[in-house]
């Protein structure tokens, strides 16, 4: 199958290739992949797609994948409302 | 190892500092980073460039950098999508004061070449059809401000300067510098001793940890401001909405997501970036009142970024009292929208080039003496 074919991250549409194409360039850092490719920024938060891209990272840099640092994991866990934290908020005050 | 110049920080100062030295056949540059690219300010922030400001100063520098960021990707040469997207900034007046201060803002604006006008809460509407008039009085829209994306601007000003001859060492925290009688000799890096005579601190919320390693005193401090993305949705907002008095911005990025921020007016000076609950509810709440519809969007993520306060809210860049020691920091949170002058006037300073736009009062000894100093006022 080839790499263009390859979804890495579901929620942005990123693909093995892209992924590749930027390893090439020099940006091997995974806070430096999330900025320039989206990945791990979508709803799962990085859930699905960081475990496949610090494999990639690994294999390319050929260091072991717990030397692979991932992204900072940043809250919420989960999509919420803005109308359901301003309700919640306004409740509680 | 050796460098003409060092500079500390690759965050979009210190890029486009590096760019514009290297533009002008300066060699040997060396860019140090205790991250990477954009680990600062600038891959945290709201990325927006706006040009209706309170001082006149503000409004040269930004109106000069949105026309750089127009023609940035041919200048640069950049492969990828700087995203630049002018559709303007709808400023709304929430009281009195902020309504007779805008008409003045908008009279000095156009006395400039901006474009800007005021408008009525339901010329606003139309330009914002989701805009709740219930809490406005008024407006001013300027049509050719807008946004960019900030990782791959910074990456665009990074890969032309490497191409220019430019190094740069990423994961390296500058540690010490070292000067004796009053020149400096050497940058102390974790990984590295620099050889070189001049320093440049673009190093942002660190800028006053710099400044100290020298006992160069740069009144600035770091202070944490937070920030949120919703869900990508179809377009409906075109320009940034931003309010003063309610202390919020919103604008929906080309990606569809809507980015957010206020302030937090009892923040204290720290390098805290860790997000708090107590940000979401505030932003939840002037969102929903200001821009209703957009409640039903999902919150995906939340961060936060350091802004480096000055005291009068206006950048500190130039000389200072050390020889060969510069500084370009104190941006007090906008300092993306003024990169491109940050490092084409910082550039001229240093070879003795001649201005394109004044920037005497920007130089760091405005604080020396008690004389009135300008406070811009027009910032969340
Ligand atoms: C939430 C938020 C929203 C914002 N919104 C906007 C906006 O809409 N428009 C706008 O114009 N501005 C905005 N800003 C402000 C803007 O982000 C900054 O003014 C700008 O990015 C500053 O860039 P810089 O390169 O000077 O600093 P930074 O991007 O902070 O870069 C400094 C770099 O120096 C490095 N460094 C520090 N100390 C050392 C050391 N000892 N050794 C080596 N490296 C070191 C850091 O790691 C960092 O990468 C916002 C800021 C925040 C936090």
């Amino acid at each position: 199958m080839s790499k263009k074919d390859i979804i890495i991250c579901r929620c942005e549409d990123v693909t093995l290739e892209e992924i590749h194409q930027l390893l090439e360039r020099g940006y091997t850092n995974i806070e430096e992949l999330k900025r320039l490719l989206r990945v791990g920024m979508g709803p799962c938060q990085g859930t699905t797609c960081m475990q496949l891209i610090q494999r990639e990272v690994s294999k390319f840099l050929n260091i072991p994948i717990e030397e692979v640092k991932t992204q900072k994991v940043r809250p919420l866990t989960m999509g919420v409302k803005l109308n359901a934290i301003k309700e919640g908020a306004c409740d509680e005050s | 190892m050796k460098a003409s110049y060092v500079i500390i920080g690759a965050g979009i100062s210190g890029c486009s500092i590096a760019y514009n030295l290297a533009k002008k056949g300066v060699k040997d540059i060396i860019v140090v980073e205790k991250h990477y690219l954009t680990a600062g300010a600038t891959g945290r922030c709201g990325a927006g460039v706006r040009q209706q400001w309170g001082t006149e100063m503000n409004c040269r520098l930004a109106k000069a950098s949105i026309d750089f960021f127009s023609i940035a990707k041919d200048e640069l040469g950049y492969q990828g999508d700087i995203e630049f997207k002018q559709e303007g900034y709808l400023i709304v007046a929430v009281n009195e004061e902020e309504d007779k201060q805008f008409a003045k803002n908008v009279i000095l604006q156009n006395s400039l070449g901006i474009p800007s006008r005021k408008i009525t809460k339901e010329e606003a509407k139309e330009i914002v059809p989701h805009l709740n008039t219930d809490v406005i009085l008024s407006a001013t829209f300027c049509p050719t401000d807008g946004h960019l994306n900030p990782f791959t601007m910074t990456d665009a000003y990074y890969q032309a300067a490497k191409r220019l001859g430019v190094t740069f060492l990423f994961r390296e925290e500058v540690k010490s510098i070292v000067v004796k009688n009053d020149k400096i000799e050497k940058v102390i890096t974790t990984n590295h001793e620099i050889h070189t005579s001049n320093v440049i601190n673009a190093a942002g919320g660190y800028a006053k940890e710099i400044g100290d390693m020298v006992n160069v005193a740069i009144p600035v401090y770091a202070e944490r401001h937070e920030i949120l993305v919703t869900e990508p949705v179809e377009k409906i907002q075109g320009p940034m909405v931003m309010s003063f008095g309610m202390n919020i911005y919103c604008q929906q990025v080309p990606h569809g997501s809507f980015l957010m921020g206020r302030s937090n007016p009892f923040e204290k000076p720290s390098h805290n970036i860790e997000s708090s609950w107590q940000f979401l509810d505030e932003m939840a709440k002037t969102v929903c009142t200001l821009l209703p519809p957009i409640g039903n969007l999902r919150v995906i993520r939340q961060w936060a970024g350091s802004y480096n306060m000055s005291p009068d809210r206006q950048p500190i860049i130039g000389t200072t009292d050390l020889p060969g020691f510069y500084v370009a920091c104190g941006f007090s949170g906008h300092g993306f929208m003024f990169a491109p002058m940050t490092g084409l006037l910082l550039s001229e300073i240093i070879l003795g080039e001649p201005l394109t736009i004044d920037i005497t009062d920007l130089h760091i000894d405005r604080f020396k003496t008690a004389r009135d100093i300008v406070i811009e006022k027009s910032v969340v």
